[in-house]
């Protein structure tokens, strides 16, 4: 039942993040790339029809996860306290930025709105990558100090950095420059899946130089990769464990290869559906196979004192999670067609659509 | 340890306040928004699906706000409340997966399709979408008020020996008695609020003389909608909540009714006064002898426990705060009937539009509403002090343990310069939505 709702939250968790992913790369595209008014004006568009709908997946990833794993939930929110409220804070102004932009005419008002989007786009993709970077390294549960456990093993709290920025100290903060380079690799995947986005749904003037933006940001990404994989052995030596004793797992990181390699050969690929798909599967693959290599784990303890967070050791009762099975498939079916309802809905090329109501 | 719990509560107090203005309106206004495409299903006069599609414009405006000040809700409970999270999440978390899962997602996709696709599918899908948007608005609301409802009144748990509560049966969830009063009574105050802000709508453009065809509509309806809404908020639903008050938690029916002194032959009730906490009585009060007695139990000389039947460390931490929350609400909730009421007399005698009085003091009364709404939540949270869940867990009990007030007062002031900014922001487009006003654009 437990690996039923982590596998059901991780699921919702990663569609947020092929959705809500796609208008954070459009807005990071948007910040450096587009430099004509009709350009901006129909990226912000592309954005802008769907973020808030794209957004509930979020809350709905929230509301499981809540529902099936409490201690997990109330370990992490209250651990990584100030950069998830600064995550919400950087949620609001993406949004005003999207929603103010077309109600007024003159400039001055549209740059402002332009600068919140693309600037909270970038920031929100930095730290969701820094977040997932935390996740793998494992925190200093119980915040021990020479042996000593400030609070219980499931709690502890996270400064946003420490002086050092060293993930292998014995305090981390949340930023090091172990989880900076997750960080970055979350901002070029995005950036990528923003461009894809943006060529595929627009017709913007920049559609055929973002392709080859796509081929530059890949490289980018493919050494990005590697660095993280050499570091992630030196951060923590066991990181690839589960991969050696669970060879199917390695599904995961081969589905991260395909979309990588394929997207190499972007200017090729004649159906702009395709090259979506592509960094659809690097998202998916990313997200994966970080999960999968500390897997049942979900929050490693760096320190000897206390035990990791598990699936099992922070879930909710049996009948709790029997009961939410019935109604969260029936809800899940939901999800699923109203998403496909809308899409199709708001299907094509959206350049001449209604937008700032 | 008292610092740190004063700005958690204070924080989620500020941020959930603001956030209450935008549902609010959103769940009344679906309501109107049906009835307004209804009627022009049935009649095929072109003004009401505009009126429909103009307070969609504005519903959507609110919606938005109510997303991004709706998420650090969710978040909250883990950030600043994790104790609380991680002991009752089994159960709570149930309801607020529900909201998240069914009504939030109905709301925003359909909205999405209310908004874009009346051209697309027709007027009777059309309306159906509009349908689909108040039925998961007011969902939503039926999840969250079965959350608060369980934290009011707990049911179908057990607690574990570490402390913690799981759920052993689901459906008390939904049967729980508090929730139905108490979701009634909350939905009817919504409809009070966008009635009010339709009617003020409606008496700007008449006193105004613009929009004016338009502005009778908005004001008639409001009207209508109003005085029903105001009637049904204060009976029978205030008066069941007030019975369940009385009931699960009688320490609180005697803080909020300002009762601190048992009277062995049956209680007052309390119109004006000041609670003076330090010698335990209401000052320069003015109360009708054995009414409360005869309201909450339809018997006269029914005694009702006071203050002094209770230990001090069982009763709201704040006492006064939680008086005047609810005379405030009932106080406000009076006047609302009044003014309603005569409105619909003159609308009746076909004189409303030409008493300039009555219609500004209609245009100026639209604050109220949100106010005792305002209020009315923190009656039922003030007055479930000093606990979470209700005679289970304290609100001591329920903080993060490892965040610190630093921390926690940082954020608390980010989030008022950052909700300062989105609520200038927003009475500027809802602003700018009303002065286009519904007339269609000609292309």
């Amino acid at each position: 039942m437990e690996i039923f709702w982590y596998s059901a939250v991780g699921l919702v968790l990663t569609i947020f993040f092929i959705l809500d992913g796609y208008d954070f790369g459009a807005g990071i595209i948007h910040l450096f790339f587009a430099k004509k008014e009709k350009d901006k004006e129909v990226i912000t568009k592309s954005a802008g029809l769907f973020w808030d709908s794209n957004e509930v997946w979020l809350v709905a990833a929230g509301g499981m996860l809540f529902m099936a794993f409490p201690t997990f939930y109330a370990s992490v929110f209250s651990g990584f306290y100030l950069p998830l409220i600064i995550v919400l804070w950087l949620i609001v102004f993406r949004a005003i930025g999207l929603e103010f932009r077309g109600q007024f005419k003159f400039q001055m008002w549209k740059d402002i709105w332009d600068k919140s989007f693309g600037v909270s786009s970038l920031l929100l993709a930095l730290f969701f990558g820094i977040a997932l970077g935390n996740i793998v390294r494992g925190v200093n549960l119980g915040s021990v100090e020479n042996g000593v456990s400030a609070h219980e093993g499931h709690y502890f709290f996270l400064p946003l950095w420490n002086s050092s920025f060293s993930p292998l100290s014995d305090h981390p903060g949340v930023i090091d420059w172990f989880t900076i380079i997750i960080g970055l690799i979350a901002v070029v995947t995005l950036a990528i899946h923003g461009a894809n986005w943006i060529i595929l749904k627009t017709n913007s003037s920049i559609n055929n130089k973002l392709k080859g933006v796509i081929f530059k940001l890949n490289i980018v990404l493919a050494a990005l990769t590697i660095i993280s994989l050499i570091v992630w052995q030196w951060v923590n030596p066991n990181a690839l464990d589960n991969f050696i004793h669970k060879p199917y797992l390695l599904v995961f990181p081969i589905i991260y290869l395909a979309g990588l390699i394929g997207l190499f050969f972007r200017k090729k690929i004649k159906k702009d559906a395709h090259a979506f798909m592509l960094s659809t599967l690097i998202i998916m693959g990313g997200i994966s196979s970080s999960l999968a290599s500390i897997f049942p784990v979900i929050l490693p303890s760096i320190n000897d004192v206390h035990e990791h967070l598990t699936i099992y050791n922070t879930s909710a009762s049996e009948y709790g999670l029997s009961v939410a099975l019935i109604w969260g498939i029936i809800g899940f079916i939901l999800l699923v067609i109203y998403a496909i309802v809308q899409k199709r809905l708001l299907g094509g090329k959206i350049d001449d659509m209604d937008y700032g109501h | 340890m008292e610092d740190m719990i004063f700005y958690d509560r204070l924080q989620f107090a500020f941020t959930i306040t603001f956030h209450y203005i935008f549902p609010q309106l959103t769940m009344g206004l679906s309501l109107m928004i049906v009835y307004f495409k209804w009627k022009f299903l049935r009649t095929q006069i072109e003004k009401y699906n505009n009126a429909a599609k103009f307070f969609m414009k504005i519903f959507a405006i609110n919606f938005t706000m109510g997303v991004v000040t709706g998420i650090p809700m969710e978040f909250q409970f883990g950030t600043n409340w994790a104790k609380f999270s991680e002991l009752t999440g089994g159960i709570i978390g149930q309801t607020l997966a529900m909201e998240g899962m069914f009504s939030f997602f109905l709301e925003s996709s359909f909205l999405a399709l209310f908004i874009f696709g009346e051209k697309l599918m027709g007027q009777k899908l059309h309306f159906l979408t509009g349908f689909l948007v108040f039925l998961g608005s007011w969902a939503s609301g039926w999840f969250i008020l079965a959350t608060n409802a369980w934290m009011q009144h707990p049911v179908g748990y057990e607690i574990l020996e570490n402390g913690k509560f799981v759920l052993n049966n689901f459906s008390d969830l939904f049967t729980n008695p508090w929730l139905l009063p108490a979701f009634l009574h909350n939905q009817m105050a919504s409809v009070v609020t966008s009635a009010f802000v339709m009617a003020s709508i409606g008496a700007f453009y008449i006193l105004r003389d613009k929009h004016s065809e338009y502005g009778r509509l908005f004001l008639k309806t409001g009207v209508v909608f109003g005085l029903i809404s105001s009637v049904l908020v204060a009976f029978p639903t205030g008066d069941w909540n007030a019975k369940n008050v009385a009931k699960y938690q009688p320490g609180t029916f005697a803080a909020m009714e300002g009762i601190f002194e048992t009277e062995e032959a049956g209680a007052e009730i309390v119109l004006i006064g000041q609670p003076n906490m330090v010698e335990k009585k209401l000052d320069n009060k003015i109360a009708v002898p054995n009414i409360l007695s005869f309201l909450t139990y339809q018997e006269w000389h029914k005694q009702i426990p006071g203050m002094d039947q209770f230990d001090e460390d069982e009763l709201p931490d704040n006492i006064p705060a939680l008086y005047y929350s609810y005379h405030i609400m009932v106080g406000l909730g009076t006047i609302f009937i009044g003014v309603m009421a005569l409105a619909l007399f003159f609308l009746w005698k076909d004189k409303l539009y030409n008493i300039k009085p009555l219609l500004w003091t209609i245009m100026f009364l639209v604050p109220f509403p949100y106010i005792a709404n305002i209020t009315g939540w923190y009656t039922a949270e003030l007055g479930r002090q000093p606990y979470l869940v209700y005679g289970l867990l304290r609100t001591s009990e329920g903080v993060s343990p490892n965040v610190s007030s630093g921390n926690t007062l940082f954020t608390l002031l980010g989030f008022v310069g950052l909700y300062m900014l989105l609520g200038l922001l927003f009475l500027i487009l809802v602003g700018k939505t009303i002065n286009q006003g519904p007339t269609p654009k000609s292309h």
